[in-house]
């Protein structure tokens, strides 16, 4: 059994956790433990973007947690577990914190998909303060720092993750200079910010830097366009674009003032998953979640889907589907998660994120899996990437974990 | 992979015709590479179907089986000649399989639909199917032909099916993403791979209870890098060689006490291997480098890389 090892147990829950896991020994034991997980959602208004080429598909996220429920129930049939879904999907607007509240003791184990107003406010919500929650939508690092809450863990990568994903790649290359097109409104000037702090930790400059203003139609007007807002950088290996909402970044590639390579939003980007992952068994993930969903896996699938398995991890580890005994499961170091992506994945404990490689990839292949040989870590070279311990503003978790001892 | 015990026995039967060789199958190519153990050298390329993985023979070695996952079937195959006589009914994907020891029945992972498939190689048969845990891969079949093993990668346990009600009769957790199961110390001992983990796990096959966990080690490689693979064990089942996968490094087990005595470096991403029939040299699968490394069993020392074709991923003993 995993929690056998050497390494040290975390007080006297964990010790009950060894116990539990202990009698699973052998001949698995029907254990009669029921996992009620909710898939909460607040609907994201449209987006108004030039093309239509790539709808947001309806389900994105609850396709996800749909596989990671059937992966669930088929490991749960040999132990006894029953793994049940419950999906709440609200307009645009809609007041998750009542929904939350309302869910009661179904509510105590949540995947929520929604903005960062309403994950705080689900996760202050009392009553699920002894509650388990999984963020699987929200990037902002506010969450991470503080606005970080202990009950609120994320399967969704922290911005930062993957802006520091793909300057370590460029970092690789020694496609150190930059030039960034920068979209309207606050998503895109975060964005930029992320991209801008990123390229500050790994030493790429930004040399130069434009505006994008919405006007005219680019599907009709880029080659015009594009030559003239790119034609005044300065030397760049790379032009960056910061455009969150997928609008426009598409009508720049192939359309620069000089030949270079789009990155960002369009061209070479840092997801977390992707259609094109294939290596260490993704290849099996991919048809699964094809078969299911009729469509590619996206990275609201991949968050949704790693929220239910660790879930099914720790229940199936523990014996319990307690929420504070899947946390402190989780937390613990004996936790670790094969998710398709080359390492094993975690949680930090200073703040809840999990830990995962992040594929920098283009429309056609992986061109590179963050960290990349020779970006070491004291503790972990995941932690290359996205808010590391001594940065860290979180201090609900170390609280948290204090109070556990 | 093949069993010692049959590997004896087949020893005294082979053919004086036949020089020993190593049978390769290259996922990526879809094509096995045939090395001569005299040379060293790949001396016939042989077209299979797609992605080929799993390869085992059967005892006198006049079949080859090759599990060919992308096509959905298992393939046989003249040795001789290289000609697929037929293909046998697998289920979806089948990844990796094991011949009950009268060779008349394969045990099949069918890795994308979650069951073990059990195929009467006589009458060209599925006999049974059996409801596994998420991508079941490594299989194992015990001495007495009595249990058979499949892992699951995502569920992460080892499946003890009992061979006559082809039902299971036990579940055993193992660490995340069990990838190879072999009976050993005649049955006695059942060692369960686990990539993800990081460990191998070994079972009193008697209870199915958890007898130690092998842990390994390498100096100036990450933890989540050392993810063990394949694994074979000489005769006397004293030693065992573990493929530990990315970390491109072979562990060289002590199988009485359970420690690790050393690591050899081979190439990139080390999945399998197989021995020469005198058991000196060990042939071991690397994916990525698209090779095979030669080990001197007794030196411990890796002597020489064969090239073959594009990800290697099986290896058998003719």
């Amino acid at each position: 059994m995993a929690l056998t090892g050497s390494a040290p147990m975390r007080g006297g829950i964990l010790g009950s956790v060894a116990m539990v896991a202990g009698l699973l020994a052998g001949a698995a034991q029907a254990q009669d433990v029921k996992v009620q997980v909710t898939y909460l959602r607040v609907e994201e208004p449209p987006a108004v973007v030039l093309s239509n080429l790539d709808p947001i598909p309806e389900d994105r996220g609850i396709k996800g947690a749909q596989l990671g429920l059937a992966d669930n129930a088929t490991t749960g049939q040999f132990m006894g577990h029953a793994y049940a879904l419950d999906v709440v999907s609200l307009p645009p607007g809609g007041d998750a914190a009542a929904e939350a509240a309302r869910l009661g003791e179904a509510g105590q184990l949540v995947l929520t998909d929604m903005g960062l107003g309403d994950q705080l406010s689900v996760a202050d919500l009392p009553g699920l303060a002894q509650a388990l929650i999984f963020n699987v939508s929200a990037e902002d690092g506010v969450l991470r720092n503080d606005q970080c809450r202990a009950n609120l863990l994320h399967t969704a990568s922290e911005l930062r993750m993957r802006t520091d994903a793909l300057m370590q790649v460029l970092l690789a290359k020694r496609w150190t200079k930059a030039a960034l097109i920068e979209g309207e409104g606050p998503e895109n000037a975060a964005l930029a910010e992320a991209y801008r702090a990123s390229a500050t930790k790994f030493g790429i400059k930004i040399v130069s830097t434009a505006a994008w203003s919405e006007a005219g139609d680019l599907r009709r007007n880029a080659a015009q366009e594009v030559p003239l807002l790119t034609q005044g950088f300065k030397d760049h290996h790379v032009v960056l674009v910061a455009d969150a909402a997928d609008d426009f970044a598409r009508y720049i590639e192939h359309n620069t003032w000089v030949p270079r390579p789009v990155i960002g939003s369009t061209g070479l980007r840092a997801l977390t998953w992707d259609r094109v992952v294939e290596q260490w068994g993704a290849a099996q993930l991919q048809s699964r979640f094809l078969a299911l969903a009729g469509r590619d896996m996206g990275p609201r699938d991949f968050a949704a889907w790693v929220a239910m398995r660790v879930i099914g991890e720790a229940v199936t580890r523990t014996g319990s589907a307690d929420p504070q005994m899947i946390r402190d499961y989780v937390l613990s170091p004996e936790f670790e998660l094969a998710a398709f992506l080359g390492r094993p994945v975690s949680f930090r404990t200073w703040n809840g994120q999990l830990r995962q490689p992040i594929p920098v990839v283009n429309a056609r292949a992986v061109v590179g899996v963050a960290p990349l040989d020779g970006f070491e870590h004291a503790r972990n070279p995941l932690d290359s990437l996205g808010t590391d311990a001594p940065e860290s503003t979180c201090t609900e978790f170390e609280t948290a974990l204090k109070k556990g001892n | 992979m093949l069993r010692v015990s049959t590997l004896a026995l087949c020893l005294g039967l082979a053919s004086p015709a036949v020089a020993s060789e190593i049978w390769v199958t290259n996922e990526k190519d879809d094509t096995i590479s045939v090395i001569d153990i005299d040379t060293l050298e790949v001396v016939r390329t042989i077209p299979t179907g797609e992605r080929p993985r799993g390869i085992t023979f059967n005892s006198d070695r006049s079949r080859v089986y090759i599990c060919a996952s992308d096509s959905n079937a298992v393939q046989v195959m003249d040795p001789e000649t290289g000609e697929i006589l037929h293909d046998l009914p697998s289920g979806a994907d089948p990844e990796q399989f094991v011949l009950s020891p009268d060779d008349r029945y394969l045990w099949i992972a069918n890795e994308d639909d979650a069951v073990t498939t059990v195929v009467d190689v006589e009458t060209r048969k599925v006999v049974a199917q059996i409801n596994v845990g998420i991508e079941p891969e490594g299989m194992a079949v015990s001495p007495d032909g009595k249990t058979v093993i499949t892992t699951s990668e995502t569920t992460n346990m080892a499946h003890w099916i009992d061979t006559e009600t082809r039902s299971i009769r036990a579940n055993t957790l193992v660490d995340a993403r069990p990838r190879h199961a072999e009976f050993i110390k005649d049955g006695a001992e059942l060692w369960v791979s686990a990539e993800i983990g990081g460990t191998i796990s070994v079972f009193d096959t008697s209870n199915q209870s958890e007898i130690t966990k092998i842990r390994f080690d390498i100096q100036g490689v990450h933890p989540d890098l050392i993810q063990p693979v394949g694994f074979e064990l000489t005769p006397d089942q004293k030693t065992a060689f573990v493929a530990l996968g990315p970390s491109n490094h072979v562990a060289v087990v002590n199988a009485e006490t359970y420690e690790v005595e050393d690591y050899l470096l081979v190439g990139r991403r080390v999945w399998h291997m197989a021995f020469s029939p005198d058991h000196s040299q060990l042939f071991t699968t690397n994916g990525v480098s698209g090779d095979v490394t030669v080990i001197d069993v007794a030196a411990r020392k890796a002597v020489k890389s064969i090239k073959v074709g594009r990800f290697p991923w099986g290896a058998a003993t003719r």
